[in-house]
């Protein structure tokens, strides 16, 4: 018996050593190749002067960072709106009674309509539009509609997710909150939204990560954030390095954002099943 | 032997003669031939296409630059430019091809899908480290719209139009013109094309917009109501005012055809009734200090 164990753990570590092995060379492999290789392209120094310029990455990357502060304002302030609006829609469209029958139309509706136009006409209709009725000074603002623009848009799409989160959870846990005597309400916000959250929240993340990088859009309507200000010196200095610049800021935010769900996944993971089956 | 000898010497004297006339001649010819010809043939075989010009301009094109959007038809003032050069160049009408390009795309490194392209580039140094520009075939101030029922209205001096929300296009001598030499007090917004400046203004989300001088005249006459030129902004010392000349490729050689062409233009009057033609005259604009 123990022989046999011992034999399964050799076994298993020495193929262990091998994928880490495997890996290590496969790797280095193909960072060699891309070193030794792309270099010896013929256009190579002009893509490098164009898109790698250490120059004009240096002259431009505080005007950027300084830009960035704007993205990260209105992501701060629509992320928080864009759960609460998300929550309300998903729980709305999850109702059960007859009477609100055309609360549900609504957010079917709703849903419908704002994913199936593309966010870039929101941002346009809502950001001109709505000012353009003839708002005063601050509530014209492109800030205030660019931001309702995407909250709305983006609401949409994570409601359906915490819809999928509510939907995914065991008819039992309601008949059993039912027959504990909890009313639709109680059961919701004590036993089916807690777990609903809970599964979904690496599609949240997901979701998260792209709306920090579609703060951007709010550009087209006026606001000079990070990827206008990267257009703007682009063309100033006639060469691409700014959007590169503005690149390796975003990932300074996203790889952290990515990570983290990661963990939170693996978390939950390690919370609800036990065992995990090798390869 | 001497009857054929003394043929051949005459007949080879006359060969002479006859060459060294024609080549005299024919000097001459092309001499002042060369002027007017040589912008054609200078251009045959540089283009794109063979035998076709191919005139790139914006999507969508603006008034008073181009009419209702159709190059083709040769209304507007670079639409009646692009085929005056075409012209010079031995193209007929039917031989040239209209492409569309945003404003951008045509001033980045690259290779281009037109010959040349007109729509309001100023040429610029660092415009041309990626492209090659002809001499300029139009000169102009830039120029500031605002709405008459907001802050602008009466902003005449730089310190009262310092202290307004602007707008401009992205990428254009006037955004330059508003961040180097306005530097007003709030940050302007800027926008993808001058439809979003034109917009903007309608929302009231800007008090003024800048605008090469026509552009600003148009729109403040047929596209915006109740806006009105605040003013146009004199060239500054050591700037000269704004110079539109036609985009070419980096090093194209068709640059070369086309400033024997628009030099041609200008020598003969034509480019002056053009711009008569299709552009207001605007001396009485005042000049903002």
């Amino acid at each position: 018996m123990v022989s046999t164990i011992n034999r399964r753990v050799a076994y298993e570590k020495s193929r262990q050593r091998r994928s880490i092995a495997v890996a290590a060379i496969s790797s280095l492999v193909v960072v060699t190749a891309i070193v030794i290789f792309i270099p010896r392209m013929p256009r190579w120094n002009r893509v490098r002067t164009s898109f790698f310029n250490g120059d004009v990455f240096r002259d431009s990357f505080p005007r950027l960072l300084d830009a960035f502060v704007l993205d990260v304002k209105i992501f701060l302030w629509s992320a928080p709106a864009i759960l609460i609006l998300a929550m309300l829609v998903a729980m709305a469209r999850n109702s059960r009674s007859p009477a609100l029958f055309p609360l549900r139309a609504f957010t079917i509706a709703y849903t419908d309509i704002m994913r199936g136009v593309p966010v870039l006409l929101w941002i346009y209709l809502i950001g001109f539009g709505v000012p353009g009725l003839g708002l005063e000074r601050p509530w014209n603002s492109p800030l205030l509609w660019g931001s309702i623009a995407l909250i709305l848009t983006y609401a949409s799409y994570v409601a359906e997710v915490f819809r999928a989160g509510i939907e995914s959870v065991h008819e039992s846990q309601r008949a059993a909150a039912r027959s504990l005597g909890l009313s639709h309400w109680q059961t919701m916000r004590h036993v089916v939204i807690p777990q609903a959250i809970r599964r979904v929240v690496p599609a949240l993340m997901n979701d998260m990560v792209s709306l920090q990088k579609d703060v951007a859009l709010v550009s087209l309507i006026g606001p000079i954030e990070i990827l206008r200000r990267a257009g703007v010196d682009k063309s100033k200095f006639a060469n691409f390095t700014p959007y590169v610049a503005a690149a390796v800021i975003f990932l300074c935010i996203t790889i952290p954002l990515t990570r983290m769900t990661d963990y939170l996944m693996e978390r939950e993971r390690r919370r609800t099943t036990g065992t995990r089956v090798r390869s | 032997m001497r009857k054929i000898a003394l043929s051949l010497a005459v007949t080879g004297s006359l060969l002479l003669a006859a060459c060294g006339g024609d080549s005299s001649s024919s000097d001459t010819t092309v001499a002042s031939g060369d002027a007017a010809q040589s912008a054609s043939e200078c251009a045959a075989g540089k283009t794109l296409e063979e035998g076709v010009l191919t005139i790139g301009t914006g999507d969508p094109a603006y008034s008073p630059w181009v009419i209702d959007d159709k190059p083709e038809s040769k209304e507007g003032f670079e639409a009646a430019v692009a085929y005056a050069v075409a012209k010079e160049l031995g193209f007929e009408d039917a031989s040239v091809k209209w492409v569309r390009t945003t404003f951008d795309e045509a001033i980045q490194p690259g290779a281009k899908n037109f010959d040349f392209n007109l729509q309001q580039y100023s040429i610029t140094e660092e415009r041309k480290q990626t492209v090659t520009f002809s001499d300029g075939y139009y000169t102009t101030n830039q120029a500031i719209v605002g709405l008459n029922d907001s802050a602008a209205k009466g902003a005449t001096t730089l310190d009262a139009i310092k202290k307004l929300k602007l707008g401009a296009q992205a990428g254009t001598t006037s955004l330059t013109y508003i961040t180097e030499v306005i530097q007003p007090e709030q940050e302007p917004f800027v926008y993808d094309d001058n439809a979003g400046a034109k917009a903007a203004l309608d929302a009231k989300q800007i008090d003024a917009a800048v605008f090469d001088l026509p552009t600003a005249l148009y729109v403040s006459a047929v596209e915006i109501e109740g806006s009105s030129v605040l003013g146009q902004f004199a060239a500054q010392d050591g700037a000269t005012a704004d110079e539109f000349g036609l985009v070419f490729d980096k090093d194209n050689a068709l640059a070369t055809c086309v400033n024997t062409a628009l030099a041609t233009l200008k020598d003969n009057g034509e480019l002056a009734s053009i711009t008569a033609q299709w552009l207001s005259t605007s001396t009485n604009i005042p000049v903002i200090k």
